[in-house]
């Protein structure tokens, strides 16, 4: 793992260093523990533990309703886990009340959202630069530069001036991720980047991703089911399920499809969901519905 | 690779003596040096536009072998510099680049160096503007002449398969709009009554005129106050409230899904809300006079008035036609309510900031037309001799 320091983890401040939880692996820029979610009594995700490493491309993969987009929210602060601790770079957001130290928290990462959330009142260019404006003490043209330069990323620099409502589903989610990149954070969160888009466009973000995780050393945490992508970009997935409503699988994608001894794993991701006749219900090894789990070659949870 | 920034927290920017060009025909050379993020970024770019602004020289060539990281705070540089030399007529190169970096820059660079991205649309003149909005104007007249035939035709539907017409849904907004505002206007309605006789006391009681109040406060409250309050209440909670509901499922593609269905929204959304809201304009504006007629006896009280004698006035100064009047021109003020709301939430643009717009222009556009109908209807009650 490439041990280049970013110029905002070279400036971390005393302030914040009480923060700081002894334990965090060393390349481990996330750390999540025990972890389990919940709407009121309802919980939706329980005792998950992963990390995710510095540099690392890391999906998380899973059903429709696994919890997905639920465990990126509570990754990203915007709820709170039902328990266990969820650690971006040492810091955890659960328990940090609003305030400046938070703020600095939040900024080590950015958020592309699956609908791409742009502001309808501001154009193309307003909301990429708005962060840059807002946090980075630069200048209105140096903000509007860089954020041309990001736009230009994501195939966009001719729509800076339009607004969101004139812009496509696929473009506002490509505005999404190039606000996303603003203040080229340590790590980028990703809802679905490459849904609704056509597979070129699809193919261009893939790269882009690759481009900025070899380049700038970002980590991505994208949640994702499609599976074309997966294989391109992930260096390591988490499964999710539905059915047992934690993680089930956890590893290189082609790793799990080939050798993962749950079926319901390898059918995931083959793409290739067996007729319910081929494989029982529930109950057996080779379950799909239950996703009954063999003793794992190392890949997948108990 | 790129090397570890760690200990490069400023940038260097040097400009070798040689390369200052007085007459534009040399290249100037600048050569950047350590890592170039957000943190360098400004004092980089003061540096670097310093020394673009010293030379004459057209073109630039950026040597960044010393340049040993560089994020999007660093792309932005390079662009501007780029931006800034095309508009001598000049060209910017960037050599010695590492590979790595050379791929960052090449993905972000943009197809046209003078960046006429950054430049905002000309602003509309006046007269553009004005046509916009008299084409507005026509196109929303247009409409809401189209809704109201649609809502003929979908109210004569109604009559002949009255099984299919959405009763329960109709029943629904009726309590919605109607019950669950009876608390706020009677209490509206009590304190104009009260405000109206209180007002009123002291100038008429002057003239030895205060028998003469209950007259005027029941005639205001009966003819003009208590409808038009009922129905200013709708436009703001009820006119704003289908706006916004009807636009969030025009945004949401709701209402494309029941067209390619086959169903007609305005049979199936529009209809029922507007009748619920023509049945709960008169309805509110009964309790909204009751109330005002209440609060003028309030005050009334202190003057002296037991509740007979001001109930006798009362009834000397209010005929029926004036109640029947007042009440029958709710159910006009009902149809502009429940029609504008709707109207406003099926027009609803593209974006979130579409539906609050259009909750908006619903409330405006109601208040405006009730009080223009208000007129329409003093005037025909004056020469009807109503």
């Amino acid at each position: 793992m490439n041990a280049m320091l970013r110029p905002d983890e070279v400036d971390q401040t005393d302030s914040d260093a009480h923060l700081k939880v002894a334990g965090l692996a060393d390349d481990a820029i996330i750390k999540v523990s025990d972890f389990s979610a919940a709407y009121g009594d309802t919980i939706v995700l329980h005792d998950i533990t992963f990390q995710v490493n510095r540099s690392e491309i890391l999906v998380i993969a899973g059903d429709s309703g696994s919890g997905k987009t639920t465990l990126l929210h509570h990754m990203i602060g915007l709820a709170i886990p039902a328990k266990g601790r969820i650690l971006i770079d040492g810091d955890d957001l659960s328990t940090t009340p609003p305030g400046t130290v938070r703020d600095k928290i939040m900024r080590k990462f950015g958020v592309s959202f699956q609908s791409g959330a742009l502001f309808g009142s501001m154009n193309v260019l307003e909301n990429v630069s708005l962060q840059l404006k807002q946090f980075a003490h630069l200048n209105g043209t140096m903000a509007d530069m860089i954020a041309l330069t990001k736009l230009q990323m994501v195939g966009l620099a001719d729509s800076a001036q339009r607004m969101p409502a004139e812009l496509s589903g696929g473009m506002q989610k490509r505005v999404g991720i190039a606000r996303a990149m603003a203040l080229d954070p340590m790590i980028i969160f990703m809802d679905e980047p490459s849904a609704g888009l056509d597979p070129i466009t699809s193919a261009e973000m893939d790269q882009l991703i690759l481009t900025l995780n070899k380049l700038l050393k970002t980590t991505f945490v994208i949640v994702s089911h499609e599976l074309t992508s997966i294989f391109k970009i992930a260096h390591r997935v988490l499964l999710l399920s539905t059915e047992k409503q934690t993680l089930i699988a956890e590893g290189e994608p082609n790793e799990l499809r080939s050798h993962s001894n749950d079926a319901w794993v390898r059918a995931f991701f083959s793409g290739d969901i067996p007729s319910s006749k081929a494989v029982s219900p529930k109950g057996t090894s080779s379950t799909i519905g239950g996703h009954d789990l063999m003793p794992a070659n190392g890949n997948t949870h108990h | 690779m790129i090397d570890d920034p760690q200990n490069e927290t400023a940038i260097e920017v040097k400009v070798p003596a040689g390369d200052h060009s007085a007459d534009g025909s040399s290249t100037l050379r600048i050569s950047i040096k350590g890592s170039l993020n957000v943190h360098t970024l400004s004092g980089a770019w003061v540096k670097t536009f310093d020394a673009l602004r010293k030379s004459q020289s057209r073109n630039v060539v950026i040597n960044g072998a010393d340049l040993n990281y560089c994020d999007g705070a660093g792309l932005g540089l390079l662009a501007e510099v780029r931006r800034e030399v095309a508009g001598r007529g000049g060209k910017m190169q960037i050599e010695n680049l590492r590979s790595d970096l050379r791929s960052l820059v090449d993905i972000s660079t943009l197809a046209d160096p003078s960046a006429p991205q950054l430049t905002r649309p000309p602003r509309v003149d006046v007269f553009t503007e004005t046509g916009n909005w008299t084409h507005l104007l026509i196109g929303e007249t247009v409409a809401t002449i189209s809704l109201l035939g649609e809502l003929c035709s979908a109210a004569g539907w109604a009559l002949f398969h009255p099984r299919q017409f959405r009763l329960h849904e109709t029943m629904a907004v009726l309590d919605q709009v109607g019950t669950k505002a009876v608390p706020v206007i009677c209490l509206l309605g009590f304190l104009i009554g009260t405000i109206l006789a209180f007002q009123t006391a002291p100038p008429l009681g002057r003239y030895g005129l205060v028998d003469m109040i209950p007259t005027m406060v029941c005639m205001s409250v009966v003819r003009e106050l208590g409808p038009l309050l009922a129905t200013l209440l709708l436009a703001g909670r009820t006119a704003s409230a289908f706006a916004a509901e009807l636009g969030t499922m025009k945004v949401t593609d709701e209402i494309s899904a029941l067209r390619s269905m086959g169903i007609d929204p305005v049979r199936y959304l529009v209809l029922p809300r507007v009748l619920a809201v023509m049945a709960a304009a008169p309805l509110l504006a009964i309790f909204s006079t009751f109330m005002g007629v209440i609060g003028g006896y309030s005050v009334m009280a202190n003057y002296g008035f037991t509740f007979a004698h001001y109930v006798a006035q009362v009834r000397d100064a209010v005929t029926y036609k004036d109640l029947v009047g007042g009440e029958a021109k709710t159910v006009v003020f009902g149809l502009i309510v429940g029609g504008i709301g709707c109207l406003r939430g099926l027009r609803t643009g593209n974006g979130p900031g579409a539906v609050g717009n259009s909750a908006t222009r619903a409330v405006v556009t109601s208040i405006v037309l009730i009080i223009v109908a208000d007129g329409v209807f003093g005037v025909a009650y004056y020469y009807l001799k109503l």
